[in-house]
């Protein structure tokens, strides 16, 4: 069966989230379906961050969202400490559910604007029945600080008086007052500006060592995953192409697509000054997805196996694998 | 890189450009006193954080501004020669669509989501050129395939929401050209995009620059997006031009704290995962009521007493085309000594606590 493979999941006991041969389709209308995310797999272990790359439509956010089961896979396995979500239903999966959060690239508009920021912090206290009063007020108040917002200025204040990074961080406030184990963090900084971007990065790492928390974290900015990731996975056309420890995806990147991933990113040093090409034309519809390799209608390796066979992740290096029939530096050759 | 035309004037001219907004808090100033002047066929990068002035500086430019902005007269505008700013507003109308062109930030809203691509870029050719419709359907066709967008007859014909955000952008620089302009503002064109996508418009923009001879304002918060591709860079903070020079002369003798923060804030390839990033502490000030001295004081690592006081202007040290504003400058023995003392001191004449700026 031609899929992306799973040499690259870990036999351990510290596997928080274990994801097997997940597969999201959305119907298109005309009977056509969109392939989101196509039979992919991996895993994340506690404390660990988990990096997702990829551009615009690749299926990061589907698969960000496939786990905390909004909406439920097409088909496939999602488990979250040995918990099998997508057989889970109605409370059970409610209760599931804030032990993960979600933070969003948007973060001005997925905050009520008519609200107090203290109140959305603690919106999720009061749904999830804590005791109300003094002990949540403390709990938002502790919250607040952690993120780097002073509670007696901005408690009473809304959403509007505030800047993107601002709004980010009580977003991540709102996140944290839960006391989750992982947060989903899709795209926190795509919208902000590269100082107030670094901001945020430090306060994600803060808070993962403060609150050990895990992280699943999600851009298109190779060099925004690798600074706060442990482990990241390339994606392209809801499949993985590359999964590596970030230095080593870094400094060998094997398939192709990385490759391109990383000459995109502007290099700030003009003495240096980078003459690498572009990516050829455009991401093909995920409504009709290219045989073989979906990455093989702008691969510079492309042979003629690639559109016949798909390519299995298979591993390379220490902890490193890579989807590809013809991965650069590549040490040894796939026999299908 | 480019020199003066033959007869010595340089294509734009800004000096003292200066943009004020009434609102409800009072008199907000969101450009300050900047000049600059811009060469046929050069690139000059305006980088800066978000609210520093760097749309409204060039929608000055373009008097393309609402009517609560207020200019004071001693701002000029000077195209070709030409003070911009004597112009009537139906001239002013026939005059930017031909000379310069603006390319936004997001392409989503440039667009009109219920017209054709093909009559969107057809009007402008009526309109400015006074073209026949077949005349302009050509070259519609034409400004399509320069953008390099695949099958340009079979685009016209398709609504934006076909497209996706790289297309787009390709669209809006195809408008953008189609009137031949000298400049072309682009405002952010690849914020709202990927960094493959990213790569390719900029690489277009540049190309098409270079075969258009064309001079190009490229604006952007990311030092990262102009280090390799502008011949010149200005950095604006809190609506000042703070620093300006050669784009290598820029990165080598980098002057402004600020200038230096914002590139050392940019998270690199190269360094180790979970390398702690040098992030800018605190926020711009509010431009309502912006600090007496040093627009940049309260979150300065150099910042000393005459900061806090005092304005800098800009001055030169040497090269005479690198610009900057600031009284310790970086890599310069007073701004060595001036570091030196707060990081002894552990604090800056605002206050900064120099050992705690991770959150804040
Ligand atoms: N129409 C307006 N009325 C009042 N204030 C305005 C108006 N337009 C802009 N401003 C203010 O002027 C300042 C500069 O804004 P500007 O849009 O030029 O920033 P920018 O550098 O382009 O930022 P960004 O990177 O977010 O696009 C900001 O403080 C902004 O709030
Ligand atoms: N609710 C939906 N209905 C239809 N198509 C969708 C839906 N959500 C996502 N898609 C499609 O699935 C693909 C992957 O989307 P997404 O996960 O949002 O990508 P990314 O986050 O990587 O940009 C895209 O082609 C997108 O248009
Ligand atoms: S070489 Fe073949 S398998 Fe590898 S990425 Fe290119 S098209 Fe895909
Ligand atoms: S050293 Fe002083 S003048 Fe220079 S940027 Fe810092 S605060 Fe401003
Ligand atoms: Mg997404
Ligand atoms: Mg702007």
């Amino acid at each position: 069966m031609a899929g992306s493979g799973k040499a690259h999941l870990r036999n351990s006991d510290d596997v928080l989230i274990k994801v097997e041969n997940l597969v999201v389709e959305f119907p298109a209308g005309r009977g056509r379906v969109v392939h989101a995310v196509s039979d992919i797999s991996f895993d994340v272990l506690a404390g660990e961050t988990l990096g997702l790359v990829g551009e615009s439509g690749c299926g990061k956010s589907t698969t960000g969202r496939a786990i905390m089961q909004l909406p439920s896979p097409t088909s496939g396995s999602v488990t979250f400490d040995g918990v099998e979500m997508t057989k889970l239903g109605g409370e059970e999966l409610r209760r599931m559910r804030t032990r993960m959060q979600m933070i969003f690239q948007d973060p001005v508009s997925s905050l009520n604007p008519r609200r107090k920021v203290k109140d959305i912090v603690a919106e999720g206290l009061s749904i999830w029945g804590s005791k109300v009063g003094t002990f949540s007020a403390d709990r938002v108040n502790e919250t607040l600080e952690a993120v780097g917002l002073d509670p007696e200025i901005v408690s009473d204040r809304k959403p509007h008086q505030f800047s993107g990074g601002q709004c980010q961080r009580i977003c991540i406030a709102r996140a944290l007052v839960l006391d989750p184990k992982v947060i989903i963090c899709d795209e926190p900084v795509s919208a902000l500006d590269v100082s107030v971007q670094a901001q945020i990065l430090n306060l994600l790492e803060d808070m993962k060592a403060r609150y050990g928390l895990t992280l699943v974290f999600i851009a298109h900015d190779l060099a925004v995953v690798k600074n706060v990731s442990d482990r990241v996975i390339v994606m392209y056309l809801g499949k993985m192409c590359e999964v590596a420890p970030p230095d080593a995806l870094y400094e060998r990147p094997a398939h192709p697509y990385t490759k391109i991933l990383i000459d995109s990113i502007p290099e700030p040093d003009p003495l240096k000054a980078d003459h690498t090409q572009a990516v050829i034309g455009e991401i093909p519809s995920p409504i009709s997805p290219p045989s073989g390799c979906r990455f093989r209608t702008r691969c510079p390796n492309v042979q003629d196996v690639c559109a016949t066979e798909e390519p299995v992740l298979r591993e390379i290096g220490a902890g490193h694998y890579v989807a590809c029939h013809f991965p650069n530096e590549a040490p040894v050759r796939i026999n299908a | 890189m480019s020199t003066p035309g033959a007869s010595g004037m340089p294509l734009l001219q800004v000096e003292n450009l200066s943009t004020a907004f009434r609102t409800s808090r009072g008199i907000l100033r969101a450009v300050d006193e900047v000049s600059f002047t811009l060469e046929k066929g050069e690139t000059l990068g305006i980088v800066g954080e978000s609210g520093s002035g760097k749309s409204v500086l060039v929608r000055s430019i373009m008097n393309i501004l609402p009517r609560t902005a207020l200019i004071p007269p001693q701002t000029k505008v000077i195209l070709e020669g030409k003070d911009t700013r004597l112009l009537s507003r139906a001239e002013a109308k026939h005059f930017w669509g031909t000379q310069i062109a603006m390319v936004f930030q997001d392409p989503m809203t440039s667009l009109n989501p219920v017209k054709k691509i093909g009559t969107q870029i057809t009007d402008p050719l009526r309109f400015h050129l006074g073209m026949s419709k077949s005349a302009a359907r050509a070259r519609a066709i034409e400004l399509l395939d320069l953008v390099r967008i695949p099958e340009p007859a079979r685009r016209l014909n398709q609504y934006p929401h076909e497209l996706s955000g790289g297309m787009r952008q390709r669209v809006i620089i195809a408008i953008a050209l189609s009137c031949n302009p000298k400049l072309l503002v682009a405002d952010e064109p690849t914020t709202a995009l990927d960094v493959t996508v990213q790569k390719q418009i900029l690489d277009l923009l540049e190309n098409l620059q270079r075969d258009l001879n064309m001079a190009m304002i490229l604006i952007t918060h990311d030092l990262g997006v102009v280090a390799g591709r502008a011949d010149r860079i200005a950095v604006m903070y809190a609506g000042r031009m703070v620093e300006t020079a050669d784009t290598k002369a820029l990165f080598r003798n980098m002057r402004h704290p600020y200038a230096e923060a914002l590139l050392k804030s940019i998270p690199r390839l190269e360094n180790p995962s979970h390398t702690r990033l040098d992030a800018i502490s605190g926020r711009p000030p509010d431009m309502v009521r912006p600090p007496a001295g040093c627009r940049f004081a309260s979150r300065c690592r150099y910042a000393q007493d005459r900061c806090v006081a005092e304005l800098p202007e800009l001055t030169t040290a040497g090269d005479p085309d690198h610009r900057f504003a600031c009284f310790f400058p970086v890599g310069t023995p007073e701004g060595e000594r001036a570091l030196a003392a707060n990081l002894a001191a552990g604090q800056t004449a605002t206050g900064l606590d120099l050992h705690a700026q991770a959150v804040s």
